[in-house]
């Protein structure tokens, strides 16, 4: 049992190194992705709908074993397991997160850029100061549900044998003749995920301030 | 002196000319009110005066920078320092509703005029007091009536120190009883000669307040000169029919 516990700790581990290191990079990458799908050029915005539309009309699952085995192909070298889970993660979630983001930004009423401009607010201060507090706020309740799909779907990192929670879970499974890792597993997640949900939640009442 | 100067300003949207060829100035110390239509081109005047929206001829000159020469806008340091020459009070407010009342007014300030935290602070909180608003320094625009919005507003675009301060609809948003409290800031405004130009459906108030008034209509001026005489004895047909229509229906 404590060696059960300490190989799902360890999986565990590699789960939440998934999860951490797609949002680092998934979130900030999701801006100009947004930016870009609101361009006015339809240079940029095409290449980046149709982005947006593989990304989200695949399955996560295929899109990790294209990019662990997609590269080796074409470029005769590959990215180790860990790194092309992460790559894979972090280009299908920024693309979810652009997405949230775009709704965002066109909800934000045009009187507010044009309230800083006319006060002589810079283009920078204007976005850091008026606009992306009140994108934060109109975002939030999306990417929770985002940032909690993130969390189960870690367990597809497995798919090209990293060793996270569910890998963990299903080789005790296999060796104890049991399903109880499995279930112990889904616990995990759960508690995970219940975490997640009261740091957003507490988040949007920080944010309840304003209208 | 005058502090705007707007000649042969043109603007279009595609085939549709809302100003056409428009000229007028105002005065250091006084009150223009612009009245006319909806969709007679009010409003896209002033916007093409902040560069809100980008006229396509006419040279506008404010407090001596000239912003746009012959349709050409000037580069952006100039632009800049004639623009903030200006301030502009929106018909919704436009205030920031994630800043408390005095951020809304100590913001700008301190990020454009690169004043100090307590000076800054200083100047809006003596700003809220005349708007009658003193007590509401530390409360959020979602808690403030319409008429303490627009006043904040107004606090906001003072904070800069503008030559001109333009008003763009500032009641139409606004009951009547809030509309009141409103536009007695901006008769105080007058009484301390602040060059203003109020676009307003409020014609006893521009009579009143207002030194000058002009009536536009199809994006040309119809009918210019003193407010009273202009509101109380029109000489043009389109000026008279329009505030015929006026006291008859109300608002137009």
């Amino acid at each position: 049992m404590v060696k059960l516990l300490a190989a799902m700790l360890e999986g565990t581990v590699v789960s939440l190194e998934v999860f951490a290191l797609t949002l680092l990079f998934a979130l900030p990458l999701a801006l100009p992705i947004a930016l870009g799908r609101m361009s006015r050029s339809a240079l940029v915005r095409a290449p980046i709908h149709l982005y947006i539309l593989v990304m989200r009309g695949t399955p996560l699952i295929l899109q990790i074993i294209f990019v662990y085995f997609g590269p080796g192909y074409v470029l005769g070298a590959t990215f180790d397991r860990f790194t092309a889970v992460i790559v894979a993660f972090t280009i299908n979630y920024a693309a979810y997160f652009a997405e949230i983001y775009r709704g965002g930004l066109q909800a934000i009423p045009r009187g507010q850029y044009e309230a800083a401009k006319v006060l002589g607010l810079t283009r920078t201060d204007t976005f850091l100061r008026v606009v992306l507090p009140q994108l934060v706020k109109r975002i939030l309740p999306a990417t929770a549900n985002e940032v909690i799909t993130l969390v189960k779907d870690t367990a597809l990192a497995q798919v090209i044998g990293v060793a996270e929670l569910f890998h963990a879970a299903q080789n005790a499974s296999a060796r104890q003749f049991s399903t109880m890792p499995i279930f112990l597993a889904g616990a995990f997640y759960f508690v995970m995920n219940w975490v997640v949900s009261e740091g957003f939640l507490r988040w949007e009442r920080r944010l309840s301030y304003f209208g | 002196m005058d502090v705007v100067s707007v000649e042969h300003l043109s603007k279009s949207y595609g085939d549709l000319k809302v100003v056409s060829d428009l000229s007028f100035s105002v005065h250091q110390g006084e009150v223009l009110a612009i009245i006319g239509p909806s969709g007679s081109g009010k409003s896209t005047l002033l916007r093409a005066m902040t560069h809100l929206e980008e006229a396509d001829a006419g040279t506008i000159t404010i407090g001596g920078t000239r912003i746009l020469a012959d349709g050409i806008y000037a580069d952006a340091a100039a632009l800049r320092t004639g623009l903030l020459k200006l301030g502009l009070v929106f018909q919704d407010f436009n205030l920031f509703p994630h800043f408390s009342v005095l951020r809304n007014v100590t913001e700008a300030q301190e990020r454009v005029l690169r004043r100090s935290k307590a000076e800054a602070r200083e100047a809006a909180l003596a700003l809220l007091e005349k708007m009658g608003l003193g007590d509401k320094a530390a409360a959020y625009p979602g808690e403030l009536s319409g008429g303490q919005k627009q006043r904040v507003a107004i606090a906001r675009a003072l904070a800069l120190g503008p030559q001109v301060l333009l008003f763009d609809e500032p009641t139409s948003a606004l009951d009547p009883e809030l509309t009141h409290q409103v536009l007695e800031v901006i008769r105080e405004l007058a009484a301390e000669k602040m060059t203003m130009v109020v676009v307003t459906h409020e014609m006893a108030f521009a009579r009143d307040v207002a030194d000058r008034a002009m009536l536009i209509d199809a994006g040309v001026v119809v009918e210019e000169g003193p407010a009273r005489e202009l509101i109380e004895n029109p000489q043009n047909e389109r000026t008279r029919a329009f505030l015929k229509r006026f006291s008859q229906g109300g608002r137009a």
